[in-house]
């Protein structure tokens, strides 16, 4: 109602005007019927009227709210203001606008990962289960379950409503025709896992328990992403074949678009259990899987843990020759999708937080200095009586205003640097759902009005209060008046600075660590190699003979090759990442106990791949021509492993006894070599090579290419791959990576955290010397007379340059130690994130506190030295 | 600005706070009439006790209209001049009803108070 009568006021008071003249006649009209002149009737008609104005106004009145008007006179007064002062108004909105879009950018992408609720039904409920080991080593205690752990849990155990279970996996998908062959990320899962979840197939079916059996019939669930891209989007593909491993298995069903659990790069989905041999379908002492259990309502999960872990321990005492964990800890699932990326994102929200509040406070600091020069202005003001509710309201309203501008703009940069960062963040879970949505609008509301106010109120209340009317007594040869409001900006000041300092030995210190990261010694040649990943599809390549004759060719070929160096064939590549590990006793050496029980990373070799990759003998020798097919119970370990389990002695002719699926086999050490790094941004693991000649097909018929070239290695790639074509032409090839591609790969992230930490807080140090001199020049304008004076009566201009350096220092003295201190305890928030150096390394402490300094003093020499320029006979005339 | 009070040199003549749109109602109820004559039939019927300023008549009107006690025309006066016209809807007749039974009851009170038997009427 009062939005309508406030839009047609206009109207209104138009009709009121009319009915005010039909009152003039009517009245006008009854006087002169009264016998009265027509003068002296029109006269009588009007004084009877009273003021017709003020009949107008307060109609108008009545039709406006109240609040509203006011707000409007506000708001055209602040935008007058500001545009007077464009620079500064360029400047502030500037200011803002990096802040809350930085913000808003940070936000927007931890809502999605970190708060968002996962799709599932009731996924509060859901927790994921793994064992832990008592006496761990390393890790964070949370270990993949065995996959009998899982089978014993899920029929002895009742106080979770379900547990599933599921493992990453590899495939070779292809047509029924081996056509178009494709090596893909799969995932097996038991046949629960989809109800449990509460994920429905758009087409077709879940998993039967029959399927999810070790010998079941092969059947596969397609993702939305394989189905649509593959297979057109055409559900006729329900029930045909495929050729998953060259085994024909039926398409049982399509998930929907949006399952992307665990990850997206997830093609296809098999029964659990086919993903096992039967053989090791019930075992206890390999991990590799994941489960997820749904909590029962009214059952914590706590207590619902408390008998699964009971149970894992009878099972750990029913092995006690093998490793098999004690206990079962839990883990909310969000928490678990996100566990990678939580501290790195807290910290970059942390770090923008910073920058956003040194935002507030450098806007804070220009409008205190502007009300400074309005001072008389408010002065006048308030002794004419405005009252100070309204005059604080005005500037407030200024800074709402900038705040506004500023945050309309953030928002735009963050629509644009939200994308830039999902998408260049690599591994970032969900980063599918990452998009601006009403929590995101109003999060950004939020902060403008926060802003405004954090910005707007101390200026304002500052500028308003008792000293209010010293304003009109005051004249500029007094300093003493603006003290205070001086040592109100140093505060801020030294806020502000003590908050980079945090910044910046923070960034220092992911900095340093990512530069150990790139630095990092491999243990092996990096530079032109090339490494290509196949796998010989285990249906042809069944016996050792095959698997051999095939290895053999290939590295004959490509040592033939012109631009090859040197080739090599190894299971996975140094830098690559996590690989399987094995447990192992050493005979001569029993270990005291299980628990103790020896384990290493497995690799398998050719005789060629030390020398090429230039990873050093240090004992011993490496494989020959000779170590092959049956004749394959030799090893060489690495340097790690002879510290760690042979306490340095000579391991040449020492022998190991290896658990693999079925039964332990002994193997004689040949030598020792150097270490390779695993994972850049862990410890190198201890290291046992086997002879990849042994052609063993499960262990050999997955391997990478390693070639040392002559020229840019990637120009090698297409050459080798028609190597390997003219061998096998249906065998796909993948990961053909240069060895600097696969450092860079496990190096980016870390990388990626550190640079925009690094951003952030170089513009913070920006802004902070900006505020710094702003301040100086400030304080040294308004003590010109001063410092004139100071001057004419002999003071040197060396004294007043000291004078002036030394008052702009203090504040970033001052705040240097607090920001120091703060850091001191911050930097333990970062220690998840940091290799190679440690959350108070002293060099990034000190790099972080010169940089300042040094800025610092920049920012108060430009002030300091016009100060010292000042010309004392122009300084006393200019009152 | 809810609510003018008529201020004047004679205090006798001031309209008691509030009273003024419920007067308004009570006149309308003889028919429509535009603002002069609302004003002229309170002022007579007053006996001129009362006077009504313009400053607090308009306003009071248009704010009636806005609560939808009232509806208006424009229309021609008795002396043939263009006038808008005010008229009482079914809303403002049961606004009426209440504020004349809660005068009534006030001015009872006011009379007990005031030491007259029975209140006044």
């Amino acid at each position: 109602m009062i939005w309508f009568r406030f839009l047609r006021r206009k109207n209104s008071d138009a009709e009121l005007q009319a009915e005010m003249e039909a009152f003039l006649a009517e009245e006008t009209a009854e006087n002169e019927a009264r016998g009265m002149s027509s003068d002296e009737a029109r006269r009588q008609a009007r004084l009877k009227l009273g003021n017709p104005q003020k009949v107008r106004e307060s109609l108008w009145v009545q039709n406006s709210p109240q609040l509203l008007t006011l707000f409007g006179r506000d708001v055209r007064y602040a935008f007058r203001t500001l545009g007077r002062t464009p620079g500064f108004s360029i400047i502030a909105v500037s200011i803002m606008a990096l802040g809350i879009g930085a913000t808003t950018s940070l936000f927007t992408i931890v809502r999605a990962v970190l708060l968002r609720p996962l799709p599932f039904r009731d996924p509060g409920n859901l927790v994921m289960l793994y064992e832990h080991y008592r006496q761990n080593t390393g890790g964070d205690g949370f270990n993949a379950v065995a996959p009998g752990d899982y089978r014993d849990w899920r029929s002895q155990t009742h106080s979770f409503e379900d547990m599933a279970a599921m493992r990453g996996y590899g495939g070779i998908i292809s047509g029924v025709h081996s056509e178009l062959p494709e090596v893909v990320q799969s995932a097996g899962g038991s046949a629960n896992l989809f109800s449990l979840l509460g994920v429905s197939p758009v087409f077709g079916r879940t998993f039967t328990e029959a399927e999810d059996q070790p010998e079941g019939q092969p059947v596969v669930l397609l993702t939305w992403n394989l189905f649509q891209r593959r297979f057109a989007g055409d559900p006729s593909i329900i029930g045909k074949q495929v050729h998953l491993d060259t085994i024909p298995t039926t398409v049982i069903g399509v998930l929907p678009s949006w399952f992307t659990y665990p990850d997206a790069k997830i093609q296809f989905w098999l029964p659990y259990a086919q993903t096992f041999s039967p053989g090791d379908y019930g075992m206890h002492d390999g991990h590799q899987s994941m489960v997820v259990a749904r909590l029962k309502p009214g059952v914590s999960a706590e207590a619902a843990t408390r008998e699964v872990s009971a149970l894992q321990y009878q099972i750990h005492i029913a092995n006690a020759s093998k490793p098999v964990a004690e206990d079962v800890w839990y883990r909310p699932m969000i928490d678990d999708l996100a566990k990678n990326v939580r501290t790195p994102l807290l910290v970059l929200l942390g770090a923008v937080g910073c920058m956003l509040l040194i935002a507030c406070l450098n806007l804070t600091n220009l409008l205190v200095a502007r009300s400074a020069t309005r001072r008389r202005e408010v002065a006048v003001r308030g002794a004419l009586g405005g009252s100070r509710f309204v005059l604080i309201c005005e500037q407030i309203t200024e800074s709402l205003l900038i705040c506004l501008a500023g945050g309309g703009l953030g928002l735009l940069l963050s629509l644009v640097s939200t994308y830039w960062l999902a998408a260049h963040w690599r591994n970032l879970p969900r980063a599918e759902y990452v998009h601006v949505d009403g929590w995101v609008l109003t999060f950004t509301l939020a902060l403008v009005v926060a802003a405004a106010l954090l910005a707007g109120l101390v200026p304002a209340i500052s500028s308003t209060g008792k000293g209010l009317l010293s304003g009109l007594r005051d004249s500029s040869r007094t300093v003493g008046g603006s003290a205070s409001r001086a040592r109100l900006r140093k505060t801020m000041l030294t806020a502000e600075i003590a908050l980079t300092v945090v910044l910046l030995i923070s960034a220092g210190l992911l900095f340093k660590s990512f530069l150990h990261l790139r630095t990092t010694d491999l243990g092996c040649r990096i530079d032109h190699v090339i490494t290509m990943k196949f796998g010989l599809p285990e249906i042809q390549y069944n016996t050792r003979d095959k698997v051999v004759r095939f290895h053999e060719s290939l590295l004959e070929r490509l040592r033939q090759l012109p631009g090859v160096r040197g080739a090599g064939l190894v299971s996975v590549p140094p830098g690559a990442g996590p690989s399987g590990d094995r447990v192992f006793s050493i005979l001569e050496r029993p270990a005291p106990s299980y628990s103790l029980q020896y384990d290493a990373i497995a690799l398998t070799a050719d005789p060629q791949y030390f020398s090429v990759m230039q990873i050093p003998l240090r004992r011993g020798r490496v494989f020959t021509e000779h170590e092959r097919l049956n004749n394959d119970h030799y090893i060489v370990v690495s340097k790690t492993f002879v510290d760690q389990y042979l306490a340095g002695d000579d391991p040449v002719g020492k022998h190991v006894r290896v658990g693999w699926d079925t039964k332990p086999e002994v193997y004689e050490i040949l030598g020792e070599v150097g270490d390779t790094v695993n994972d850049i941004t862990k410890p190198d693991p201890p290291t046992m090579y086997f002879p990849i000649l042994s052609g063993i097909p499960d262990r050999t018929s997955l391997a990478t290419i390693v070639a040392h070239t002559s020229a840019d290695p990637l120009t090698m790639s297409m050459p080798i791959q028609r190597q390997i074509s003219a061998l096998e032409p249906e065998l796909p090839v993948y990961n053909a990576l240069t060895m600097d591609q696969i450092l860079g790969k496990t190096s980016a992230s870390q990388g990626f955290a550190a640079n925009l930490v690094l951003a952030f807080a170089a513009l913070s140090l920006l802004l902070a010397a900006v505020g710094l001199y702003g301040v100086l020049s400030y304080l040294t304008n308004q003590r010109t007379p001063d410092i004139g004076l100071r001057i004419a009566m002999g003071a040197q201009r060396s004294q007043i340059l000291r004078l002036v350096l030394f008052e702009g220092l203090r504040p970033a003295l001052i705040g240097l130690i607090f920001g120091i201190a703060v850091s001191a305890l911050a930097t333990q928030l970062l220690r998840s994130m940091l290799y190679g150096t440690r959350p108070l390394d002293p060099s990034a402490f000190a790099g972080a506190a010169t940089m300042l300094l040094a800025v610092a003093v920049l920012a108060c020499l430009i002030p300091a030295w016009r100060a010292s320029r000042i010309d004392p006979i122009q300084a006393l005339r200019t009152e | 600005m809810e609510r003018s009070i008529r201020r004047s040199s004679q205090p006798q003549n001031e309209i008691l706070k509030g009273t003024l749109d419920m007067m308004i109602l009570r006149t309308l109820v003889g028919g429509d009439a535009h603002g002069h004559t609302i004003a002229k039939v309170i002022e007579h019927t007053s006996e001129d006790l009362l006077e009504v300023e313009q400053g607090s008549l308009y306003p009071a009107l248009h704010r009636l209209e806005d609560r939808k006690w009232l509806s208006s025309y424009w229309g021609l006066s008795e002396n043939n001049r263009k006038a808008k016209f005010y008229r009482l809807t079914a809303e403002g007749r049961k606004q009426l009803v209440r504020e004349t039974s809660r005068w009534r009851q006030m001015t009872r009170a006011i009379g007990l108070v005031m030491g007259e038997e029975g209140g006044a009427q």
